[in-house]
């Protein structure tokens, strides 16, 4: 009987499952088959055996990413990098779309929010184009401001202490536009009933800010931080590879898991200890989702992932 | 500066006096703030125009400015003096760009809207099928082998166009747009006798024309900056999209000076590498530049959507 209901489904969904069938092809291929390419990281790798016909060897990749210490630089530095963002980007987009809201006419607005939208439309090697041609040691054009004010010029690009400032400066920089978008659209469906009581009751602006605006972005804000946290362990491999990229000089503040990732494969070949750290990562990374959406799930149910 | 703190600590004060002065101060410090952000995120841009406008002596001397010092064309004359791998990047670009966003379109369209027909009783488990991608993945190194080793896509148009084909992000952003549109609509096209194809190419697609749009510029984007497929799967010249030929000129300008000796040039001066740097950079983001005042509000909309149903 309920075989029978199977395939009168099939058959009534017929068309539909094959309107699915390049999405379900695509994902099968290009992530359910190499989710079990996992095995690599087990391995030792050989290109005529491949994936898999390589001989085992149990935990030695993991081993070696462990022991070299290079597991506890790339982590450490993926989420410290990444709560900074979250922290730094998430205060300055609602700070600027607080104010978007309050201040200004239609063009004032329009032509703030294009400007603060433009970098987030911009590739990752551009950005790096822009940030040589501010900070390198020789004519980048904050030497040039310091040599004009007498000062010593900073060589950046060989000091790795100002990096995770500047990297938090960047991130900030690209993403200001499209968190300030997002923000003020939470701002906008604020019930304007709320603003007109806080009106009557004779509250002055940063009152009516911090007793209206401000508690009522609070689910927006728990939300997107919350899933922002649950890929705390995924670095912004564009961003880090583009403002850094082979210049080992600054590796030891600015490697994360995913520039590590790339370079053991594609540099040093080391495709079996590659594949152990992202593994690594992915299970790490799939245990904060869970947990972080049970988290959600706690606090709104409607919001959660799944 | 000190008129406004001090309304700031009478801020309790209900006079309507008060709060008007409140209202005043608050505004120049929200005009003002809100135009340093916005010319902190110009500038960079200025720089870089601005740059690839002087003189090369000029920067080398004086450093990068946000005026041309020395007005000079020279870095673009050069750059389109031999413009052959210029101009092959921008058509592999586009041709890229083109056809990514085309397909990519009309399959996000495909899977979100079978995705969003509520009488279709799989459609929760296929959505977490697509969904659990985005929570665990096998990592960089199974994928980048599978493409090389098994699917022989190094060094080919497919290794630049495929992998961003499909976005749950778009496909969740398009089905909740779908949802929107009255189920009525489909009932009575059914009872027609439309197939499922049928409504969706001849009736859902023209209706959901806005969600398109946005959905289409996001890909186009991701599509036009992509360098990260050319990265791995690229190493033929003739390949090189433009942001990754870009990427290959900031870091080698020793192998551009060669390219341009290739391709017949005879240098007896020093090339203008750092104003040639920057005029590629203008000519590698020029078309997003002209066409954002157009698009932008798309891209708007699509996250306006996107943030009601995360």
């Amino acid at each position: 009987m309920k075989r029978q209901t199977f395939w009168n489904d099939l058959k009534n969904y017929k068309v539909l499952l094959l309107m699915l069938t390049p999405a379900v092809i695509f994902y099968l291929l290009f992530a359910y088959l190499p989710m079990a390419g996992i095995v690599i990281a087990f391995k030792r790798y050989d290109y005529a055996g491949g994936i898999f016909g390589s001989p085992w060897n149990g935990f030695d990749n993991f081993r070696f990413f462990f022991e070299s210490g290079d597991a506890f630089r790339v982590t450490r530095n993926t989420a410290l990098y990444n709560i900074a963002f979250i922290a730094v980007n998430n205060a300055l987009q609602i700070f600027a779309a607080i104010l978007l809201f309050e201040v200004g006419g239609k063009w004032f607005r329009k032509i703030i929010q294009s400007a603060m939208f433009l970098p987030y439309f911009i590739s990752w090697v551009v950005v790096g184009a822009i940030a040589y041609n501010l900070l390198n040691y020789d004519i980048g054009t904050v030497n040039v401001l310091l040599r004009g004010l007498g000062l010593e010029p900073i060589d950046i690009y060989n000091t790795p202490a100002y990096w995770p400032y500047l990297l938090v400066l960047v991130s900030a920089w690209k993403g200001l536009g499209y968190g300030t978008v997002m923000y003020l659209a939470a701002i906008t469906s604020i019930d304007t009933e709320m603003y007109e009581a806080a009106e009557i009751d004779g509250a002055n602006i940063f009152q009516r800010i911090m007793k209206v605006t401000i508690p009522n972005l609070y689910p927006t804000v728990i939300i997107l931080v919350l899933l922002a946290v649950g890929n705390i362990f995924r670095g912004d491999f564009g961003m880090f590879y583009n403002m850094i990229g082979n210049n080992g000089i600054l590796f030891s503040t600015t490697d994360v898991i995913d520039t590590f990732v790339f370079r053991s494969l594609i540099t040093s070949n080391d495709i079996g200890m590659s594949a152990a750290a992202g593994v690594f990562q992915s299970v790490l990374g799939f245990v904060t989702i869970m947990l972080v959406n049970y988290a959600v799930r706690r606090y709104d149910k409607d919001r959660a992932l799944f | 500066m000190s008129a406004t703190e001090l309304n700031v600590d009478k801020s309790f004060a209900k006079a309507t006096g008060v709060r008007k002065m409140d209202r005043k101060a608050f505004s120049v410090i929200g005009y003002v703030s809100l135009t340093i952000l916005a010319l902190l995120c110009l500038l960079p841009f200025i720089l870089v125009v601005s740059s690839s406008l002087t003189n090369e002596d000029k920067i080398i001397i004086d450093g990068y400015q946000f005026i041309p010092a020395d007005f000079s064309t020279e870095a673009y004359r050069l750059l389109f003096k031999y413009p052959e791998q210029i101009v092959r990047a921008y058509i592999v670009t586009i041709c890229v760009t083109a056809a990514g966003t085309f397909f990519g379109l009309f399959l996000t369209s495909m899977t979100a809207y079978a995705l969003s027909r509520k009488d279709f009783k799989w459609r929760n488990r296929f959505s977490f099928f697509f969904f659990f991608t985005t929570l665990f993945s096998g990592g960089l190194v199974p994928w980048y082998l599978l493409i090389v080793n098994y699917l022989n896509m190094k060094d080919t148009f497919l290794a630049l166009v495929v992998p961003l084909l499909f976005n749950v992000f778009y496909i969740i952003v398009m089905k909740s747009f779908l949802s929107g549109i009255p189920e009525a609509i489909v009932e009575s096209a059914k009872i027609d006798g439309a197939g499922d194809f049928r409504i969706y190419a001849k009736l859902i697609l023209p209706l959901s024309k806005p969600a398109l749009a946005t959905i289409g510029l996001f890909l186009a984007l991701a599509y036009w900056n992509d360098w990260y497929n050319a990265l791995l799967f690229v190493s033929n010249e003739n390949l090189m999209p433009l942001q990754y030929y870009l990427y290959k000129m900031l870091g080698n300008m020793e192998g551009m000076r060669k390219a341009m000796m290739g391709a017949g040039a005879v240098i007896t001066t020093a090339i203008p590498t750092e104003s040639l740097k920057m005029a590629m950079t203008v000519v590698a983001t020029g078309p997003i530049l002209l066409a954002y005042p157009f698009v932008q509000r798309f891209f708007v909309q699509g996250l306006t959507i996107g943030a009601v149903k995360g």
